[in-house]
């Protein structure tokens, strides 16, 4: 329960942004961090809480932002349909994908490279199909009004993603306190064992890859509504599925404030680069890769757990410096 | 339909790239087999190893099939370095790790080259560039078919290193059983490295019979990477020989698929075997277990 009041009051503090920033830039900011914790939120569910390591989150986030860009430009259906239509089959492809690993029991590097290959297809067939704009890509008109999911100011867009991730997180919490979640972090550690005990693996499985799919989907449409326009490679291309993966990783897999912390952290270091070196091409996913690297060598359990670390440390001991 | 004299060729030149497709995967397969880890930096290595030809030949004058005398022995360095001095400490017992690891060494390896190179395409200028051979009444690029044979000398050269040498006997032992090995005095840690740099040599090989015939861009590996899981996991994790069919299928595979359905929707034809194979048969047509 304290849990959720943290999570309640830190969502409150974030959703004063807007009346406190004045800077659109700085606003801009903060909605990509809330963008990026909602994406590695999702990758969480499945990855963190399920241990399945998914190397193609880029299927749900690109099937979620084709789905109402698609509707919109191709058969002028509004985008909030879009919006239920694109979580809906962002869910679908999830169960699809879910249906094809898990009942043939791949984990592992196996689970990842297929759901890497999934993605992989996904690309080639937007790339080659014109209802999606092909290899062109496809351009939501301008057309501002909240009938249309499209906001005049930031502050629109930002309670867009701040309701998608407060969803998404609110997920998180009741999943860290229910049965299911009990269930899922048991196959997680041992799945032989949690069988044993009674535990429907698979169907707990595929619970944990349509929420999860669902809020990569979500990640999706609001990045088609927020940036107007995509491509294969925005869409189902491996940027996101690292990004997805990355967040969870340096904030701390399978924890609640994880993915809010390395949203943070990534954004923090990438404005810092910026600043530092100026913009050149590949350097911010440079920094990621090398973030990556270190975090998994040095510090497997993420900030989360650093900071776990240090409180442990701290309690017994007072006054003793010890190194991480 | 397309007659013979178009499909003929079509094999052909699917089997020649397909041969190099092999010696990839041969390297990516060695590494599973000993170290039990999907090396997901292969691509981007085997591209580093494209721009190490590609610089060698344009700003030295050094001839691609000279280079097997220097970028080979470089990429074995370099794979032994990275094994020895990241890979193999970050696992902490969790195979999905050394995953991540080697995902964030292909990103930083692949943004690093652009960074340097910028995504130009670069190819280089051979005088036999565009010389041709005639078999079967299909028109072969010199520069392919030396690559085919050039692939398959290497993979016999691989194979008798692990069936003859003390090398490839404690290379064997370790994949088999890493306590025993280490028991009877095999340092695992060199033997590991050794395997992960034969490994990225094999690369470094590829990467001189390819550039003949191919070109080179920062993201030059990824295509070659889903291709390479492909034939590893349809040759069956870890053994050499369905590596090398594996290469060649997957090879007329791509050629026929370009055929048929078109350049770009002839990829699918991959991954979709991918998939199956994972699905119904993930030990592989030639396999024993998982």
């Amino acid at each position: 329960m304290r849990q959720l009041v943290l999570l309640l009051a830190v969502f409150a503090v974030i959703a004063l942004a807007p009346f406190v920033i004045a800077s659109e830039f700085s606003l801009n900011l903060v909605i990509m961090v809330l963008y990026a914790a909602l994406l590695g939120q999702a990758w969480n569910i499945l990855g963190g809480y399920g241990g399945q390591f998914s190397f193609g989150h880029a299927a749900y986030f690109g099937t979620g932002a084709y789905t109402v860009a698609v509707l919109q430009v191709q058969l002028g259906i509004n985008p909030w349909i879009g919006l239920v239509a694109g979580g809906l089959l962002a869910i679908g492809v999830a169960a699809f994908i879910g249906l094809a690993t898990f009942r043939y029991g791949l984990r592992g590097s196996y689970f990842a490279l297929v759901t890497l290959a999934f993605a992989e297809v996904l690309r080639i067939l937007s790339n080659s199909v014109d209802f999606t704009g092909a290899g062109v890509g496809i351009l939501i008109p301008l057309a501002p009004g909240v009938a249309n999911l499209q906001f005049e100011t930031k502050t629109g867009y930002f309670f867009l993603v701040w309701t998608f991730t407060l969803a998404a997180f609110l997920a998180v919490w009741w999943i860290g306190h229910s049965r299911f979640g009990a269930s899922l972090a048991a196959v997680r550690d041992n799945e032989e064992a949690a069988r044993a005990l009674g535990v429907n693996a698979f169907r707990v499985k595929m619970g944990a890859i349509m929420l999860s799919g669902l809020f990569s989907g979500l990640a999706g449409v609001f990045y088609a509504q927020y940036f107007l326009y995509l491509d294969p490679y925005i869409a189902y291309g491996p940027a996101i599925s690292v990004e997805s993966l990355l967040v969870p990783i340096i904030g701390g897999m399978g924890t609640l404030f994880g993915p809010l912390l390395g949203a943070a952290a990534l954004h923090a270091v990438s404005e810092l680069t910026r600043e530092i070196i100026g913009e050149v091409p590949g350097i911010s996913l440079v920094l990621y890769g090398a973030l990556l690297v270190v975090m998994v060598m040095f510090l497997p359990r993420g900030l989360a757990g650093l900071g776990e670390r240090l409180f442990a440390r701290r309690r017994p001991k007072a006054g003793e410096t010890g190194h991480a | 339909m397309p007659d013979l004299a178009i499909i003929i060729p079509s094999v052909l030149n699917g089997l020649t790239t397909g041969a190099l497709y092999a010696l990839i995967a041969l390297g990516l397969t060695l590494i599973y087999g000993v170290l039990h880890i999907i090396n997901f930096a292969h691509g981007a290595l085997l591209m580093v190893g494209l721009y190490a030809v590609w610089f060698l030949n344009t700003r030295l004058g050094i001839d691609p099939y000279l280079a097997l005398l220097i970028v080979p022995p470089a990429m074995f360095a370099l794979g032994y370095g990275l094994q020895r001095g990241i890979i193999g400490r970050s696992s902490h017992g969790r195979d999905e790790n050394i995953l991540l690891v080697t995902l964030g060494l292909s990103i930083v390896i692949e943004n690093l080259a652009l960074f340097v190179f910028r995504s130009d395409t670069r190819i280089i200028d051979t005088p036999y560039s565009f010389e041709t051979v005639e078999f079967l009444g299909a028109f072969l690029p010199l520069p392919k078919v030396i690559a085919f044979f050039g692939a398959v000398v290497t993979a016999a050269a691989l194979w008798l290193l692990m069936a003859r040498t003390d090398l490839g006997r404690a290379i064997r032992a370790l994949a088999k059983e890493r306590k025993g090995a280490q028991l009877v005095g095999i340092d695992a840690d060199h033997v590991f490295a050794m395997s992960f740099g034969l490994g990225i040599a094999c690369l470094g090989v590829a990467a001189c019979l390819l550039l003949p015939s191919y070109y080179v861009t920062p993201q030059v590996g990824h295509g070659f990477v889903l291709i390479a899981f492909t034939i590893v996991v349809l040759g069956g994790m870890g053994s050499f020989v369905g590596a090398f069919l594996g290469g060649l299928i997957i090879g007329v595979v791509e050629a026929l698929g370009g055929l048929f359905l078109g350049e770009s929707l002839g990829q699918i034809g991959i991954f979709i075997i991918f998939i199956l194979v994972l699905m119904f048969r993930p030990q592989g047509l030639l396999g024993h277990k998982v």
